[in-house]
């Protein structure tokens, strides 16, 4: 499967403070990616990167198979919704519709207005006096309607309530599977996410923590508890998560390509959001060579 | 891509059309009216110079009466400050307000590259100003010929129809179309710099007031090198004698060149030097009499030195200004272009 | 309040501010350069209608040409532009910035009722507004005084120096610190009412332009005290004569240095306006035997003028009435801000 994003060493310095730092990505395409992400951590960043809307500082990052808007075909390819759905507030949703009519070759008409009839949007209405709900909808339509390959939304959700959250995540899905998508879609809210995305990729302090397909993510993570061990003692094929101690018992989450066996140890099963937040909170110490850092808690 | 730039700028072509439409009235009534005038007083049928100056003069004379002074300077008032409107209010927000609001995230992200959205859109805006600029120089050069014929067979001296005149000419011919294109390029450019629109309205307002300011005082003058003269200064001619703290004395002589821009005006002394006295004994003693001085400034042999511009430059001029300020606005818009296109914005 | 009011407004005051200094400096350097010639013409220490007359003359002439007469006519330019564009960069996105970008719900939620948000945004930048105009008008008005002493010695007939002239009126005095309130509240007025920042900007612009245009000749006049003054009109000092399909214009331009004639019409002896037909001597004929001609006519000049003495009066006049216009203009706008529902 061709890599709908690839990146390699990509990084974003705004004057002092790296916004990404060191990001080496390899994402499959016909997935929906979730990037998942405190606040601050260069979600943004990254999908600005991803789309041309930046530049790198350093390192070089490809979606579609080709540099972020090298090309008006290129640009074609991408579908992009920015944070905060931002639409002209002076031009109506019929107006919209146009503007992306005559600026996408690859425009389609009956997909955009049967979506907004669906929506029940009046295309006579300015976007300034829609709800926020409704202008992340206009914002989404616009995106799809283009027919792009990726469809790259940063943060669309995040101001909407959650009925207008749960049916704008279904039209994504209807969607995506009508057109066969690629999505990548940033939040921090992993519930939602967890609903959808088959693939993660989780960015703390602007850095790539984890990014993996939901499925191995879930089956090479497990909840270990046990008796009170120190950590060197472990068997060489566990990478620690996070682990937290009391004076007989230790409880850790470790990352394993195989079953754990040992009776020793009870092993559970972790849900995405728990696995997500482990990743989140753990502090980070930049690590030498690129690969996701992970360090145990004490 | 025309479409949108079209829709964004619908409402400001609205007005401006609206504007150069009730300034088109006011100039055809009014410009009817002085035609009507002109052919009473028989200034295109008449022959011989003096009866066509006597025409010229009674048409001339005539004019404050109808009104026409204020419309008049009025339109020389709206061309001049067209151009730097055009700056403020469809330049500088062009790229400041999407940058502002966050729409370039959408507008950007379209199948249309940034440079192509960049060039129709000042394309299609900057050409309006243009237009709008031109048309309202073809406006006035319509309602004021019969004025500058008038003039030209009375032969006026008046700055105020002089065409060639600093305070004339850049709202005459195709001067106020560069104005416009370089005022607009200006605001774009302030607006993709400074990224937001109120501070870019100021700062292009300030920086084309200073260029229009400084233009005509330091650099018009020197497009086409003014041609040079010397008149002999006789006390029949001396306009201006005065005498400064007894060291100094001023003689001038006004020289007159109907239809030129004098640039300057120098008093020279026979070796070439510029003359500022001292005062002659005749003129600076207390029971002077007016011969003496006449005679003792006669005997000074003094010269008027002017460099001037001759009306048959005027059309020169024009094509040479209005093509620096193109090429001026050309290369802003090429650095916005360049500019926009670094992505540096998030 | 005001720290946020100050906080806000800080750089356009500053962008001001330095203008304002620029231009002093400017002034004050060529000033100097005034007040030496000044002296050395002779005007401050002269005796007798004649000596003064030359030697204000003298003075003149000097400044004439040079960078003095440039400044001159940019002072001017600068102190009617000057309140145009505090309305319009100051007084238009006050409030329109904060409806536009949403920020009124962030401003209007604390601690402090929108009447005092009001009061204080408009009441702090209206009187900045003032003071600039104010200071711009008093730096100019110090500089170019020598010049209007002489231009009033002189005699001169240059409507460049008649203060009391409509197209000098309002860029000294007190006048424009009247505009400069009139021109913000306008700004402020349009800013509340059209919600949106810039077609605001534009309204205050041409709003305020239309109004200056059309005061000095439809408002001006009726505000003065003007005199009357009957002159004889005889052939030899008749400035205007002309003939022509079946029309006898007589006129004779009368100047009052420093002040300001509004009408001048031509009257027979009756009283009435002179609409008389040509008379033959002048259609045809040697120049005296006209001037002889008209003077049988015994027509005079009626001017309608305001004196020189009559200019602060009349500033005081005018400034004030921009000055009320200006409050009625920013109550109803507070009274609006505090009664409408925005959401």
């Amino acid at each position: 499967m061709t890599a709908v994003l690839e990146s390699s060493g990509l990084g974003k310095r705004y004057r002092q403070r790296w916004a990404l730092r060191d990001c080496t990505l390899s994402v499959p395409s016909g997935h929906v990616v979730g990037l998942v992400g405190p606040n601050g951590a260069g979600k943004t960043t990254l999908l600005s990167l991803a789309v041309g809307l930046l530049q790198p500082t350093t390192g070089s990052v490809e979606i579609a198979g080709d540099r972020p808007a090298s090309s008006s075909a290129q640009l074609a390819k991408v579908g992009f919704v920015a944070q905060d759905t931002p639409t002209y507030s002076g031009l109506s949703v019929a107006d919209h519709l146009r503007l992306g009519r005559h600026m996408n070759p690859g425009w389609d008409a009956k997909l955009a207005e049967r979506r907004i009839s669906q929506l029940g949007l009046d295309p006579a209405q300015k976007a300034g006096k829609l709800s926020g709900g409704q202008r992340a909808q206009l914002a989404l339509t616009l995106a799809i309607a283009k027919r792009p390959a990726v469809l790259i939304l940063d943060e669309p959700i995040a101001s909407l309530d959650p009925l207008a959250r749960r049916e704008f995540l279904q039209i994504l899905m209807e969607v995506t599977a009508e057109q066969e998508l690629s999505v990548v879609m940033s939040s921090h809210l992993v519930s939602d996410l967890e609903r959808v995305c088959d693939y993660m990729i989780v960015l703390v302090a602007s850095r790539v923590q984890v990014a993996d397909e939901v499925d191995e993510l879930l089956n090479t993570h497990r909840q270990v508890t046990g008796p009170r061990t120190d950590l060197s003692a472990l068997p060489a094929d566990w990478q620690v998560i996070s682990a937290s101690h009391t004076d007989r018992q230790s409880t850790m989450l470790v990352c394993t390509p195989v079953p754990v066996t040992d009776p020793a140890w009870t092993a559970d099963p972790i849900g995405l959001e728990d696995l997500v937040l482990s990743y989140m909170s753990k502090a980070v110490r930049p690590s030498p060579d690129s690969s996701p850092a992970l360090e145990a808690q004490r | 891509m025309m479409w949108l730039t079209w829709r964004q700028f619908r409402a400001q072509g609205i007005v401006a059309a609206a504007l150069a439409v009730a300034l088109g009235v006011v100039l055809l009534i009014t410009g009817l009216n002085l035609a009507h005038l002109n052919s009473d007083s028989g200034v295109a049928t008449c022959h011989g110079a003096r009866a066509c100056a006597t025409a010229a003069n009674a048409f001339i004379n005539q004019l404050p009466g109808t009104g026409s002074v204020p419309v008049f300077f009025g339109t020389i008032a709206v061309i001049y400050l067209a151009p730097a409107l055009m700056g403020i209010f469809w330049g500088a927000p062009l790229v400041a307000r999407e940058l502002e609001t966050g729409t370039f995230r959408l507008a950007w992200n379209q199948s249309v590259s940034r440079a192509r959205w960049l060039v129709v859109k000042l394309g299609v805006v900057g050409l309006a100003a243009m237009a709008t600029a031109g048309l309202l120089s073809l406006f006035l050069g319509w309602w004021e010929s019969p004025i500058f014929r008038a003039a030209a067979l009375a032969g006026s001296d008046s700055a105020a129809v002089t065409r060639i005149s600093p305070q004339l000419f850049g709202a005459q011919g195709i001067a106020p179309i560069g104005y416009a294109a370089f005022a607009f390029a200006l605001g774009v450019t302030a607006g993709a710099l400074i990224r937001r629109t109120i501070p870019a309205m100021a700062v292009t307002l300030a920086a084309f007031g200073l260029v229009q300011a400084a233009w005509p005082l330091w650099i018009r003058s020197h497009l086409i090198t003014p041609l040079r003269e010397y008149f002999a200064i006789t006390p029949a001619n001396v306009n201006e004698l005065a005498i400064i703290n007894n060291t100094q004395m001023i003689v001038r002589h006004d020289v007159e060149k109907p239809g030129a821009w004098v640039v300057s005006d120098q008093t020279v002394s026979p070796s070439g030097h510029l003359f500022s006295g001292p005062p002659t004994h005749a003129c600076l003693s207390a029971n002077a009499s007016p011969n003496a001085c006449n005679a003792s400034i006669a005997a000074l042999h003094l010269r008027a030195l002017i460099s001037y511009e001759p009306a048959s430059r005027f059309w020169p001029l024009q094509w040479t200004e209005t093509g620096i300020f193109v090429v001026l606005a050309m290369a802003l818009a090429a650095f916005c272009a360049w500019r926009i296109g670094k992505r540096r914005l998030a | 309040m005001i720290w946020l009011t100050w906080r806000q407004f800080r750089a356009q005051s500053i962008a001001a501010g330095a203008f304002v200094v620029a231009f002093g400096v400017v002034l004050l350097v060529s000033g100097i350069k005034i007040a030496h010639a000044y002296s050395s013409a002779g005007v401050p220490g002269c005796h007798g209608a004649g000596a003064c007359a030359n030697a204000a003359t003298t003075f003149i002439d000097q400044l004439r040409g040079s960078s003095t007469e440039l400044i001159y006519y940019t002072g001017i330019v600068i102190v009617y532009l000057a309140p145009a564009l505090m309305g319009m960069f100051w007084g238009a996105p006050l409030v329109a910035r904060e409806l536009e970008t949403g920020t009124f719900r962030l401003a209007w939620n604390q601690s402090v009722s929108r009447t005092r948000w009001v009061v204080a945004k408009l009441g702090l930048i209206w009187l900045a507004a003032m003071a600039t105009a104010g200071l711009l008008s008093l730096v100019t008005g110090s500089w170019a005084s020598p010049i209007f002493r002489a231009g009033q010695l002189a005699g001169s007939d240059s409507v460049s120096l008649d203060r009391l002239a409509p197209q000098l009126f309002g860029a000294q005095g007190i006048a424009p610190i009247g505009y400069a309130a009139f021109a913000f509240a306008l700004g402020v007025a349009a800013g509340v009412f059209i919600r949106h920042t810039i077609p605001a900007m534009a309204v205050t612009l041409v709003g305020f332009g239309l109004v200056q245009l059309a005061w000095p000749s439809w408002v001006r006049p009726h505000l003065a005290p003007q005199l009357r003054q009957y002159l004889p009109i005889t052939g030899a000092n008749v400035n205007e004569l002309v003939v022509e399909n079946n029309q006898f214009i007589v006129r004779r331009t009368i100047f009052k240095p420093g002040g300001w004639v509004v009408s001048n019409q031509t009257v027979n002896p009756a009283g009435r306006p002179f609409g008389g037909a040509p008379l033959q001597a002048c259609v045809s004929g040697p120049q005296s035997a006209c001037n002889a001609a008209v003077n049988t006519l015994h027509l005079r000049t009626l001017i309608s003028y305001v004196p020189a003495r009559g200019f602060w009066e009349l500033q005081w006049i005018e400034a004030g009435i921009f000055v009320v216009l200006a409050a009625a203009l920013t109550a109803f706008c507070a009274w609006w801000i505090r009664n409408r529902q925005l959401t």
